[in-house]
């Protein structure tokens, strides 16, 4: 090998020169870069790769980890007692709730098989804890501490207790990375709660998100919840997702730029809910013989939700 | 090799195993989950760039797309973001790397902002090509820090370097 800039005499010739080093390597960089990006064959070198980086990602986490623990030790006990107090109380005044719901989901069962509709569909969650922000700075992920081994699916809907966090983009053996509702890629099909009328919500890459391609009269106010339509097959019907936060009708493209705040604690460290990507099961229905299974599964799902 | 050419020093040579060690242990500051702090140097670029400088025949581009590709999985990043620019940083380093010893170390840092500064643009530049978001002025910090940490970096990492040949059982040191 010789140095850049500095050719030895030919007969001290040692591997390729290095401009041809040089673009050799970032041509394979371009690839992988235009690989990844367009095509995603690389998941399975990632996880390999990931795999062997398992010990150093332990030794970069612990010092983390261990300044993390200190500061639980120290934290104040009163704090914690008040912290105790309050879990206690929502407690309380959601089991009155959860108690009802599931006389309210037995009725709705019955009334729903009265009317000969399908059952909604029910998905299990699993519990999982935001380990770390991902470092890189061009996209809004989290690494949570379930992965592969808990098998949790791509694609599957992240909660907190007060609404969507985001979804699972990549899994890992031991982790997976979940892409945030305000990553700039994002897209969620949401419904003002108000109205009714159906919304695409994009993350605007501030940690906010943004209501797209809405007409500029139509019906939305500053407060307005908006919540998941249950459209694309991934997410259920209901869940709260953003608030309503500034709209401004006079913009230049003839749509509303409509700004939001999130509903969840998307941004912070916590516990989140990972529930199961919402497939229904492939049974046979006798009753609507009618509906073949269709190309575009997630319309079809979407139609049944 | 001498600490600058100009210097009457002249140093113990590298050990591979300290130039592996230095640049896993860079990496795994890299991978540190400290969320986003501003200015947070790339310590990876940092060090390649140093060992590319100093042991140019040891540690080059193959060194810097390894690296980078180790990195991208950790962080998460697209795949060949980091090894590209980890591979330029290394070209220009070795392409400096006859000319920087002649200076003192401040001017040295003066020789490698611009190195790491355009290392971020390319990262920059490919991500927003990829439809990612913009992450604001500060993020440019980390290579001024980077550069501002050429000095103590060079005497951390020269430090086994600095040991004399003969052993004096006498020396505390």
């Amino acid at each position: 090998m010789s140095i850049a800039g500095h050719q030895p005499p030919p007969f001290f010739k040692r591997g390729p020169a290095p401009l041809v080093q040089l673009v050799v390597l970032v041509s394979i960089s371009l690839t992988l870069l235009v690989v990844d990006l367009r095509l995603r064959y690389l998941d399975v070198l990632r996880q390999v790769v990931a795999v062997a980086l398992t010990p150093v990602q332990v030794a970069a986490n612990s010092p983390v980890d261990m300044a993390s623990a200190l500061g639980r030790y120290f934290a104040q006990v009163d704090a914690l007692q008040a912290e105790n107090a309050r879990l206690k109380r929502t407690e309380v005044e959601a089991a009155n709730r959860l108690l009802r719901q599931q006389y309210l989901e037995e009725e709705n069962t019955r009334l729903r098989a009265l009317l000969d509709m399908r059952e909604r569909l029910h998905s299990e969650g699993l519990v999982a804890d935001i380990v770390y922000g991902s470092r890189d700075v061009f996209s809004r992920r989290v690494i949570i501490d379930r992965g592969m081994q808990d098998r949790i699916a791509a694609g599957s809907p992240v909660v907190d207790e007060r609404g969507v966090v985001g979804q699972v983009t990549r899994l890992y053996p031991l982790q997976a990375e979940v892409t945030l509702i305000t990553d700039k890629d994002q897209a969620i099909p949401a419904q003002v709660a108000r109205t009714g009328q159906r919304v695409v919500l994009f993350g605007a890459g501030n940690g906010q998100l943004e209501v797209r391609f809405l007409a500029a009269n139509a019906d939305v106010q500053v407060g307005d919840a908006l919540v998941t339509s249950g459209l694309d097959g991934v997410f259920l019907p209901g869940l709260p997702v953003a608030q309503v936060e500034a709209i401004n009708r006079e913009g230049a493209s003839g749509f509303a730029q409509i700004i939001c705040a999130p509903a969840a604690a998307v941004e912070a460290r916590g516990t989140v809910l990972v529930l199961g990507r919402r497939l229904p099961e492939l049974q046979p229905a006798p009753e609507a013989p009618a509906e073949a299974p269709k190309k575009k599964g997630a319309r079809s799902r979407a139609a049944q939700g | 090799m001498q600490p600058t050419n100009t210097s009457n020093r002249i140093l113990k040579p590298a050990r591979p195993w300290f130039i592996l060690f230095t640049l896993a242990a860079a990496l795994t500051l890299n991978l540190m989950p400290i969320g986003r702090l501003p200015a947070m140097p790339d310590w990876v670029a940092l060090v390649l760039a140093f060992w590319c400088v100093r042991e140019p025949l040891r540690v080059g581009m193959m060194s810097g797309f390894a690296l980078g590709l180790l990195t991208d999985v950790g962080i998460g990043s697209l795949f060949g973001q980091h090894a590209l620019a980890y591979v330029l940083v290394a070209y220009f380093a070795a392409s400096l790397s006859r000319r920087i010893l002649w200076f003192p170390f401040l001017q040295q840092a003066l020789h490698i902002f611009p190195v790491l500064f355009s290392a971020q643009l390319l990262m920059l530049l490919a991500r927003l090509v990829a439809g990612g978001e913009f992450p604001g002025w500060t993020w440019f910090l980390e290579s001024v820090t980077a550069a501002l940490l050429w000095y103590p970096l060079n005497l951390a990492l020269l430090l086994p370097q600095f040991r004399p040949v003969e052993k004096d059982e006498n020396r505390p040191i």
